[in-house]
C-alpha cells in the first residue's frame, strides 16, 4: 500500500509537493518504528497524519524536522532534495514544528520567547511589532509583552505558532495540536491554519482523532506500525475507511494474534475463558476504589479529568485506554500519589504503584536490591530497620518472581529491565495491597518478561486486588481487562475489552 | 615531646574538620547542598562566646553544656534561613548558603567592634572565657581537648543511624533518587530535606562552639580559617561515610598543621598545603566518575 504514495498522480507532477519524505526508515534498537514510509505534504493543503499511539507519526515528522536522523529514505523540500543535521536546518529550509509540549520559557514575555533563536540585537519594540503583525494576519490575539507564565495553553500554543512563523515558516507541523485545547479553542485553531493554508503555506496535522482529521484536512495519510497503509485526498475517504486502516482489519489482527500467541506463554486464550465478565455498574459491596465528581490537573496546570465518577470492585481488572500522557495523573490520583483537586476519593489501605519510569520513579539503581526493597515502606518505618528479614524478603521475591540478579545485595540497576519490573511487581504485591496501579508495565521488555508479568497480574486478580491498567498497547488492554475506560476530553466512557471498541472509543469515532 | 605537641596539634585541628565535614556528609547524602558550613560555625562561635561570657560565672563549668547548645541552635537558625528560602520562594541553597557564610563573616566584624568587645576596646574581640568554661583537655601539657571525643561519638551515631535506622535510609533514598523516593516510597521530600538542612547546621554550629569553648577560648575575626570551605573536601573524599569522615579530616588536618610546620621552619609556603588538598579533591571526583561510569557501561547482565 505504501508504494500508492510513489506513483505520482498528473497533478503533482505539475507542482512539486512543499516537503516530500521518500521510502523512510528508522529502527530504535530492535524496534521498527518506521518502515519504507512515504508521504507528500501539498502546498496550501492541510494534511492529516493519522495513526494510534506508537504508529510512528510523531517520528516521520521528527525526521521531517531535522530532531531524528532517518536510517534510510530521503527527505525534499520544495522539489529539491535536503539533509537536515539538525532542526536549525530544517527551520532555515522554512519547516516549524510545534511540539506536543511546549518548549517556552515561562519567565519571559511573548516577544522575548519569539525573539529566542534570532541573532543580533534585541529589539523589543521590533519583534513586538512583527509578532502583532503575524498575529492580526492569523487573527489570534496576543499581547507581545505578556509573560508566558500568565498564558493560557491555548495562548501558548498560538505563541509556538506564532514563533515559527516568526522565523518564515512555509510548512507547518503541529503534533496533536488539539490535546491541550477546550472545544471552542479547537475550532478557532482550524480556522486560523485554514487561513496559513489559503496564504500558500502546508500544515501537518499529527492526530489520532479522525474526527478532527476528516472534518479539517484536505489530504489524509494514515500510519499503522510503522508503515504508511491508506494516502488518500480526504474527499475520497469515510470515516469507516479511516478507522479500519487505522487498527487494522480483522484479517490482519487475527494473523498477528496467532503469532503473538505462539510467541508468549501462557497463551492468551486461557486468560480470555478464565476472565469473568463483570457488568460496568459500580455500586457493589465489594467495591475497593471509589471516585465521586473528581477533578484533577496535572503538573503542566491542564485539566486531565472532569468531574468523574466510578467505582472499581475487588479481583477486577479495569484497563485504562488514553492519549499518550493524558492518563498519568489519573493513574497517580488513584495510586495515591496525588489527590483531587475536587471530589472524593476513596482509597484501600494498601495500593502497588507500577509506575512507567521504573528508573526514576519505582527504583534507586544505585541501591540494593534489598534497599529497594525496604523503599517500598520507607515512608512509614521508624526506629531501627531490620536488614535481615528486609533480605529474607527480598530474597523471597527474588526466587518467586524469577528475577534473574546475582543476590539480594546486587544493584537494582545491574538487572535488565524486565527483572527490575519483576523485582517491582514483586515488591508492589508482597502487602497484599487492595488495589494494584500500573503503567504502562511491560513497555520495553522482551515477550517472556510481558507474559511473566501479565501472569502475575492475573494471579493478583485471582486473590482478590483490584488492578488498575494503563497500557498504550491496546491489544494488551484488551487481553488483560475485564473491561476499559476510554479518557477522552477529561471523561471517561466504559467499553468492553475488544481491542476494535477500545480503538474507536479512543479514536472519538462514536461522537 | 615536641611530637606530641605537633601530633595534638594536628588532632585539634581535625576536629572542626571532622564536625563540619559530618555536617556536609549530612547534607549531601540527603540530597541537600549545603555549602554553609563555614557561617553555620562561625554563628555557632559567636553564640557560644556570647553563652559563656554572659553566664559563665552564674553557672560555673556547666556553662559549657549551654554555650554548646547555643552554638548549635545558632548554627540550625542560620541553615533555617536558607532552607526556608528554598521552601518557601525555590532559592538554591547553594547560592544562599555561600552569601550567608558572607553575612556570618560581617556580623562578627561588628560584634568583636561592638557589643561583644572586649572592656579596653582596643582589639576587635571579645574578652577570654573564664577557664570554666572551657572544654576539658584529653592530653594534659597539650591542647587536645574532649571536643575530639564529640566528634568522634557523632561520627559514630550519624553512621549508626544511615545504616541501621528507619530515619537515615529514608535520608539516604531522598538523596540517592528522589523521585523514587517520593512515588514509591512515599516519602514528603520536602519536609525530610527541611529536616536534614537543620541538622547539618546544628552540626557546624557545634563545630564553631567546641572551637571557641577548646581551642580560641574568644571571638575574633577570621576565626575560621576556612574550616566550612574545606569541610567539602572532606566529606567527598570520605565519599560522605561518617566513619570515612574521621580518616579524611585527620588527613586534613595532619597536612595543614604539617603546612604552618614547615613555613616557620622551613620557610616553604603553606600555600602547597592548599594545592595538595586541591589536587586531592580533583583526584577523588575523577575516580568518583570513572567508577560511576564503570557502573553505567556494566548495566545489562
Amino acid at each position: 500500500m505504501s508504494s500508492d504514495a510513489q506513483q505520482p498522480s498528473p497533478t503533482a507532477v505539475a507542482e512539486a509537493a512543499d516537503l516530500e519524505l521518500r521510502d523512510v526508515s528508522k529502527r530504535f534498537g530492535k524496534v521498527v518504528a518506521l518502515e519504507n514510509a512515504s508521504i507528500k505534504i501539498q502546498r496550501g493543503s492541510v494534511h492529516a497524519l493519522l495513526g494510534e499511539n506508537g504508529a510512528g507519526k510523531t517520528t516521520l515528522m521528527r525526521i521531517a524536522f531535522g530532531l531524528i536522523a532517518p536510517d534510510s529514505g530521503s527527505i525534499s523540500v520544495r522539489g529539491e532534495r535536503v539533509r537536515f543535521e539538525s532542526p536549525a536546518d530544517a527551520i532555515a529550509a522554512r519547516i516549524g514544528m510545534v511540539h506536543q509540549q511546549f518548549s517556552l520559557i515561562p519567565q519571559m514575555t511573548v516577544a522575548e520567547n519569539v525573539a529566542l533563536g534570532g541573532r543580533g540585537r534585541y529589539d523589543r519594540n521590533a519583534v513586538a511589532r512583527a509578532v502583532n503583525a503575524i498575529s492580526s494576519r492569523m487573527a489570534m490575539k496576543l499581547d507581545p509583552f505578556a509573560m508566558v507564565s500568565t498564558l493560557t495553553s491555548s495562548e501558548r500554543q498560538k505563541l509556538e505558532i506564532i514563533r515559527t512563523l516568526a522565523h518564515d515558516a512555509r510548512i507547518l507541523i503541529l503534533d496533536e495540536p488539539t490535546a491541550v485545547l477546550t472545544p471552542h479553542d479547537i475550532g478557532d485553531l482550524f480556522v486560523q491554519l485554514r487561513a496559513f493554508a489559503s496564504d500558500g503555506g502546508s500544515v501537518v496535522l499529527i492526530t489520532h482523532k479522525l474526527r478532527d482529521a476528516l472534518a479539517h484536512a484536505d489530504e489524509v495519510t494514515v500510519l499503522r506500525q510503522g508503515h504508511v497503509v491508506l494516502n488518500s485526498p480526504m474527499a475520497a475517504v469515510n470515516q469507516q475507511q479511516l478507522a479500519g486502516a487505522m487498527l487494522g482489519d480483522i484479517a490482519r489482527d487475527t494473523a498477528r494474534d496467532t503469532a503473538r500467541d505462539t510467541a508468549r506463554d501462557p497463551p492468551r486464550h486461557t486468560a480470555r475463558h478464565t476472565a469473568q465478565t463483570s457488568s460496568p455498574e459500580v455500586t457493589r459491596p465489594t467495591t475497593v476504589l471509589e471516585l465521586t465528581d473528581v477533578t484533577i490537573h496535572d503538573d503542566h496546570g491542564i485539566e486531565r479529568l472532569n468531574k468523574v465518577s466510578f467505582g472499581i470492585a475487588a479481583g477486577e481488572v479495569v484497563g485504562i485506554a488514553a492519549l499518550e500522557g493524558s492518563a498519568s495523573a489519573m493513574l497517580r490520583m488513584i495510586g495515591g500519589r496525588l489527590e483531587p483537586d475536587t471530589g472524593r476519593i476513596t482509597r484501600p489501605e494498601r495500593i502497588g504503584f507500577v509506575p512507567e519510569d521504573r528508573q526514576n520513579e519505582a527504583i534507586i539503581p544505585t541501591f540494593s536490591l534489598t534497599e529497594n526493597m525496604a523503599l517500598g515502606s520507607a515512608g512509614s518505618l521508624s526506629g531501627r530497620m531490620h536488614w535481615t528479614d528486609v533480605r529474607q524478603k527480598t530474597e523471597a521475591i527474588v526466587a518467586e518472581y524469577d528475577v534473574r540478579a546475582s543476590s539480594a545485595m546486587s544493584a537494582a540497576g545491574s538487572l535488565s529491565g524486565g527483572n527490575q519490573q519483576k523485582f517491582v511487581l514483586g515488591r508492589e504485591l508482597s502487602s497484599n495491597p487492595g488495589l494494584l496501579v500500573l503503567e504502562n508495565p511491560t513497555q520495553g521488555l522482551d515477550v517472556h518478561a510481558a507474559g511473566a508479568i501479565h501472569e502475575r497480574i492475573r494471579r493478583a486478580k485471582a486473590a482478590g486486588t483490584a488492578v488498575v491498567i494503563y497500557s498504550s498497547d491496546l491489544d494488551e488492554l484488551a487481553e488483560l481487562s475485564d473491561r476499559v475506560m476510554v479518557v477522552n476530553n477529561r471523561k471517561i466512557s466504559v467499553t468492553k475489552a475488544d481491542r476494535n471498541s477500545i480503538g474507536e472509543k479512543l479514536l472519538d469515532t462514536a461522537g | 615531646m615536641a611530637a606530641l605537641a605537633l601530633f595534638a596539634d594536628a588532632l585539634v585541628r581535625a576536629i572542626p574538620l571532622i564536625l563540619t565535614g559530618l555536617a556536609v556528609a549530612l547534607a549531601f547524602r540527603g540530597g541537600v547542598l549545603n555549602l554553609g558550613a563555614e557561617g553555620q560555625l562561625i554563628v555557632g562561635a559567636a553564640a557560644s562566646a556570647a553563652v559563656s561570657i554572659r553566664w559563665e560565672h552564674a553557672l560555673g563549668s556547666a556553662v559549657i553544656i549551654f554555650a554548646l547548645i547555643g552554638g548549635a541552635l545558632a548554627g540550625v537558625i542560620w541553615a533555617a534561613i536558607a532552607a526556608e528560602l528554598k521552601r518557601r520562594f525555590s532559592v538554591l541553597e547553594i547560592i544562599s548558603t555561600i552569601m550567608l557564610n558572607f553575612i556570618a563573616i560581617h556580623l562578627v566584624s561588628f560584634l568583636v567592634r561592638g557589643p561583644m568587645q572586649e572592656p579596653t576596646h582596643i582589639y576587635p574581640q571579645t574578652p577570654s572565657i573564664a577557664a570554666s568554661a572551657r572544654l576539658p583537655l584529653v592530653i594534659q601539657g597539650t591542647r587536645l581537648h574532649a571536643g575530639l571525643i564529640i566528634a568522634l561519638a557523632l561520627a559514630g551515631i550519624l553512621y549508626w543511624i544511615f545504616r541501621d535506622t528507619a530515619a537515615g535510609f529514608r535520608i539516604r533514598a531522598v538523596g540517592a533518587g528522589p523521585r523514587a523516593a517520593q512515588s514509591a516510597g512515599l516519602i514528603d521530600i520536602d519536609w525530610l530535606s527541611w529536616k536534614v538542612f537543620l541538622c547539618s547546621g546544628a552540626i557546624a554550629g557545634l563545630a564553631g562552639a567546641i572551637e571557641v569553648n577548646g581551642v580560641t577560648f574568644a571571638l575574633y575575626e577570621n576565626i575560621s580559617p576556612g574550616y566550612g570551605y574545606t569541610a567539602i573536601a572532606v566529606a567527598l573524599i570520605a565519599a560522605l561515610n561518617p566513619l570515612g569522615v574521621i580518616a579524611s579530616g585527620l588527613f586534613f588536618g595532619a597536612l595543614e598543621t604539617g603546612a604552618i610546620a614547615l613555613q616557620r621552619d622551613f620557610a616553604i609556603p603553606s600555600s602547597i598545603a592548599s594545592m595538595t588538598e586541591a589536587l586531592f579533591i580533583l583526584a577523588t571526583l575523577v575516580l568518583g566518575s570513572i567508577r560511576g561510569r564503570s557502573l553505567l557501561f556494566s548495566r545489562r547482565e
